[in-house]
């Protein structure tokens, strides 16, 4: 059973008498989730968990500390305060610890879903068993999940602060197999009737068949386009560094950086929790209302995202991008929304002489933390272009690439999608054509 | 726990399971953390439930509660029964397990110093005096220190009558100097990257590691790097500190050889092996001078992945993966033991936690020590580089291109240190790489390196594993190759 605003206030209203805290708040959640797995055209792992979590942060003479259960009964309750409370006296006060937050208005955001929450085993194992007879039709392997589930928290603090959201999320990916190739596919949203997967099995079965017995390119500078899929993954480590709080420790690539001219002038990139096709509650791990912030305007380093301790450290306003307290991150924007363009990928290949088109990144890492230099593999479908038609599969190669250089040398851009990678959380971003990618090494398939 | 257990598998009989097992698990977490000259995190947390595994109709079943009641066990266990005959509807062949026999044990993790009854106080106390010391060097922006306990209570129940009880304490300490000069941010960890060293221990660890004293070294090291010559780009012999070589191991041999990658469990998250089954036995994996074992037995030291049972009820064992060079074992279970052929399961089935199935994860998968001292190592080597402590890592879907950072290098020309070098990386592939070792440290340089941070699964799972490895040498590795324009 999800939880319900009003379990959740009851809960609180218990933290509260258990708490002799100066300040109390209590995050309140609940999740039913199911996940149908499938490989080697069967469904191999088919699990489904309920859970419920309370964490209590306590505020005590300025020391702070948090201390959490998954039961919702009387004794655990209590038992969280006095854990909290016990931890905060052992600790040295902090002089710059802000009082919580009051009261707050949200804007709305309905993200839930009955058709996602009620999605049962048996219409999930249908849908699989129709992708796996596509995967079988061209004689190949279907590996992939689907899943759907729900999510309520509660987010309450003694000087009255009250914030209440409910989510569905569900999500489909596939990866279709061959003897010398594979393909891949995948789509989340809250809403399940939005994930198309016999689409993505169709398209996945596609990149499969049309990479068999890949070839090597030499590793080098190259053009490559990018799915969203791929560029999601890349950003992914670029947006933590657009936070006030690592600005301020100087662990950011955007230390000395903000307000100059860093990217390409094509380059925008706002985080917005209330587009349309982004996810996630309209307030942050304090309660504080998201804001929309521009981050990136025409390539200059416009705005970065503060808690509400970053900011008053910073001279900054709270931005609504926090993490729950304490932490040592202090905020991070996670609704990342880029601007495209309005070049389909077909239009790209088109344009390109000589170049990549790459389905999907894997195991991305950062190697240098200022130059933001990552590297990684190509992965699931990665095709030559030539003279403006994808020729043939490429044998997987690894990159090593800076992001900042990167986005100096996107020359085009399609229209943004909500895209789902491995690496990172969802964001709305377009497929991107980029000039002198660089490749370092092949591997061996 | 053991009422709750039975009862899920009395439901889950009932209801039609071939076969069942559950595991009740109570996991109690303590993180403290202090960033420069003030505590950054302090928290406790929580977590029990159930989860119920089931075979029904051939298939595959698995549900998971936090609430303990009696009609909410019902459920679930009711709920896994109709998940599997889901799972039957997809189904290409009914699940076999190789067989197993009944244990009925318990296991208590040896733990010197319960380090859930070290006040925090004095926990906190400790930290801030590494923060102290790492700030003290000037140039050091940035001062972070990290305890990390944990203790998982679990007990194992099964329809073929095992029940085993295990408790675990593990403890995680560390700290990590940051400088930030220029245009660049330098990084020195100790004893080892991303969150320091984790063992199956108790305090007793944090005592070990003398901390304190440690921290005026990194912190100058942190600092000294901005002005370090760069790694060069090209080809050098090199020697791995055990640090790195544990994350290299788990990388390019602990993954590789997990056999539900192999069989293409994985093939849509974490990817596939290339250890496909006719390398088994065949495959010169490495040079004659590696042996590599998977060994979750106690003996081998308190590891990450040392258990006295993995999470199917299986014993732990030491499995030989590379005798002499030769690839000659995989991490198995019950089911993927059965699917090749092979008598008995290898015993690696772990699983995050009780909202979690057990899948194949690493336990301890270490590089035997061959012999000599690091000193002896570095002299016998022309032209080389001595790296150590990972920065970065990366490796493609089937484990054989990889690339690894780390945090510092020196160069070495014939026999001797001669410089510090900054932003290092070597990059290969696996097996070549592995045929490329040539020397071994022995015994006394030999350490058992925690990776807290496993990941693998949908839903994702985090597993700690563990890694022996004293410093060895590979001869001509690429090196600089991340850098390189």
């Amino acid at each position: 059973m999800i939880l319900s605003r009003q379990h959740a206030e009851e809960i609180f209203a218990k933290v509260l008498k258990y708490s002799t805290a100066d300040e109390t708040e209590a995050i309140i959640s609940s999740t039913a989730y199911a996940l149908t797995r499938f490989a080697n055209n069967t469904i191999h792992q088919n699990v489904a968990e309920e859970g419920g979590a309370l964490s209590v942060r306590v505020v005590l003479d300025r020391r702070m500390a948090r201390a959490s259960t998954n039961k919702f009964d009387e004794a655990s309750i209590r038992h969280s305060c006095e854990a909290a409370l016990a931890l905060a006296r052992l600790q040295p006060p902090d002089p710059e610890l802000l009082p919580m937050p009051g009261p707050q208005t949200f804007r709305a955001v309905h993200r839930f879903r009955k058709e996602t929450a009620q999605l049962t085993p048996q219409a999930r194992a249908e849908t699989v068993r129709r992708v796996i007879a596509r995967a079988e039709k061209d004689g190949l392997t279907a590996a992939g999940i689907f899943s759907s589930g729900c999510f309520a928290m509660g987010l309450f603090n003694s000087r009255g602060l009250s914030a209440f959201h409910e989510e569905t999320v569900s999500e489909f990916s596939v990866t279709m197999l061959d003897e010398s190739s594979s393909g891949w596919a995948k789509k989340t949203s809250p809403n399940c009737r939005e994930l198309q997967p016999e689409a993505l099995a169709e398209r996945a079965a596609r990149k499969a068949l049309e990479s068999r017995a890949p070839r090597e390119i030499e590793p080098g500078k190259y053009t490559v386009i990018l799915e969203p899929a791929a560029v999601l993954d890349l950003l992914g480590y670029l947006f933590s560094d657009f936070a006030g709080l690592a600005i301020h420790e100087k662990r950011s690539c955007l230390t000395g950086r903000v307000g100059q001219q860093v990217f390409g002038a094509n380059i925008n990139v706002r985080d917005d929790v209330y587009h349309p096709r982004q996810s996630g509650a309209p307030f942050d791990g304090e309660g504080v209302p998201r804001q929309r912030v521009t981050l990136i305007e025409q390539g200059v380093v416009k705005g970065v995202v503060y808690a509400r301790q970053t900011a008053h450290k910073t001279g900054a306003e709270p931005t609504g991008h926090g993490l729950p307290l304490p932490n040592e991150i202090g905020e991070t924007p996670v609704n990342i929304v880029m601007e495209g363009g309005r070049t389909s990928i077909q239009e790209m290949v088109r344009s390109t002489k000589r170049g990549l088109l790459v389905t999907r990144l894997w195991y991305i890492r950062e190697v240098d933390p200022y130059q933001k230099i990552l590297t990684g593999m190509t992965r699931d479908g990665t095709f030559w272009i030539e003279d403006g038609k994808v020729q043939y599969g490429l044998r997987n190669l690894r990159f090593n690439q800076s992001m900042i250089e990167m986005l100096g040398q996107v020359e085009m851009m399609s229209p943004p999608e909500r895209a789902a990678g491995e690496e990172t959380f969802d964001m709305v971003v377009p497929a991107m054509k980029v000039r002198d990618f660089s490749f370092s090494s092949l591997t061996k398939f | 726990m053991k009422d709750f257990a039975q009862q899920a598998l009395e439901t889950a009989r009932a209801r039609g399971a071939s076969y069942a097992d559950v595991r009740v698990m109570d996991i109690r977490q303590r993180y403290l953390s202090t960033k420069n000259g003030q505590p950054a995190q302090v928290r406790e947390s929580e977590s029990s439930g159930l989860g119920v595994r089931v075979v029904a109709e051939g298939a595959w079943g698995f549900a998971a509660t936090d609430d303990l009641s009696r009609a909410s066990v019902d459920r679930t266990a009711a709920q896994a029964v109709t998940i599997a005959r889901a799972s039957a509807l997809c189904q290409k062949h009914a699940v076999s397990l190789a067989p197993e026999t009944k244990v009925v044990d318990r296991w208590l993790a040896p733990c010197r110093l319960d380090p859930f009854t070290v006040p925090v106080s004095t926990c906190l106390d400790l930290l801030l005096k590494v923060d102290a010391e790492l700030r003290r060097v000037e140039g050091v922006t940035l001062a972070e220190a990290v305890l990390d306990f944990r203790r998982i209570e679990q007990l194992f129940v099964s329809s073929q009558g095992s029940e085993i009880y295990q408790v675990k304490t593990q403890t995680g300490a560390g700290f990590v100097a940051t400088s930030f000069l220029g245009n660049e941010i330098q990084r020195r960890s100790y004893p080892n990257s991303f969150g320091g060293q984790y063992q199956t221990k108790g305090y007793e660890l944090v005592e070990e590691l003398d901390l304190v004293g440690q921290a005026p070294r990194i912190a100058e090291e942190a600092v000294a790097l901005h002005r370090a010559a760069q790694c060069p780009s090209g080809v050098k012999d090199i020697i791995l500190g055990s640090g790195q070589l544990g994350l290299q191991i788990h990388e390019s041999i602990g993954h590789p050889i997990e056999l539900d990658r192999v069989l293409g469990s994985e093939a849509n998250y974490a990817g596939m092996s290339f250890l496909t089954l006719e390398k088994l036995g065949q495959l010169q994996y490495a040079s004659p001078i590696v042996n590599v074992v998977a060994d979750a037995t106690p003996a081998h030291g308190p590891g990450l992945g040392t258990f006295a049972y993995d999470d199917e009820g299986v014993p732990a064992q030491c499995t030989p993966i590379i005798e002499d060079g030769l690839f000659v074992g995989y991490l198995t279970s019950r089911e993927t033991a059965a699917a090749i052929g092979q008598p008995r399961s290898s015993g690696a089935m772990r699983a995050e936690a009780w909202n979690r199935i057990p899948l194949i994860r690493m336990t301890n998968v270490s590089l035997l020590p061959g012999q000599g001292t690091l000193e002896e190592l570095i002299a016998s080597t022309d032209d080389g580089i001595h790296m150590e402590t990972n920065r970065s890592w990366s490796i493609d879907d089937r484990r054989y291109n990889f690339q690894f950072g780390t945090e510092i290098g020196w160069e070495i020309k014939n026999g001797k240190v001669t410089r510090m070098l900054k932003n290092p990386t070597y990059a290969g592939i696996t097996t070549e790489f592995w045929n490329a070792c040539d020397a071994i440290c022995g015994p006394e340089a030999w350490t058992l390196w925690g990776t807290p941070n496993c990941g693998k699964g949908q839903p994702p799972q985090t597993m700690g594993t563990g890694h022996g490895a004293s410093p060895a040498r590979f001869r001509k590795v690429q090196v600089g190759v991340a850098y390189k324009d």
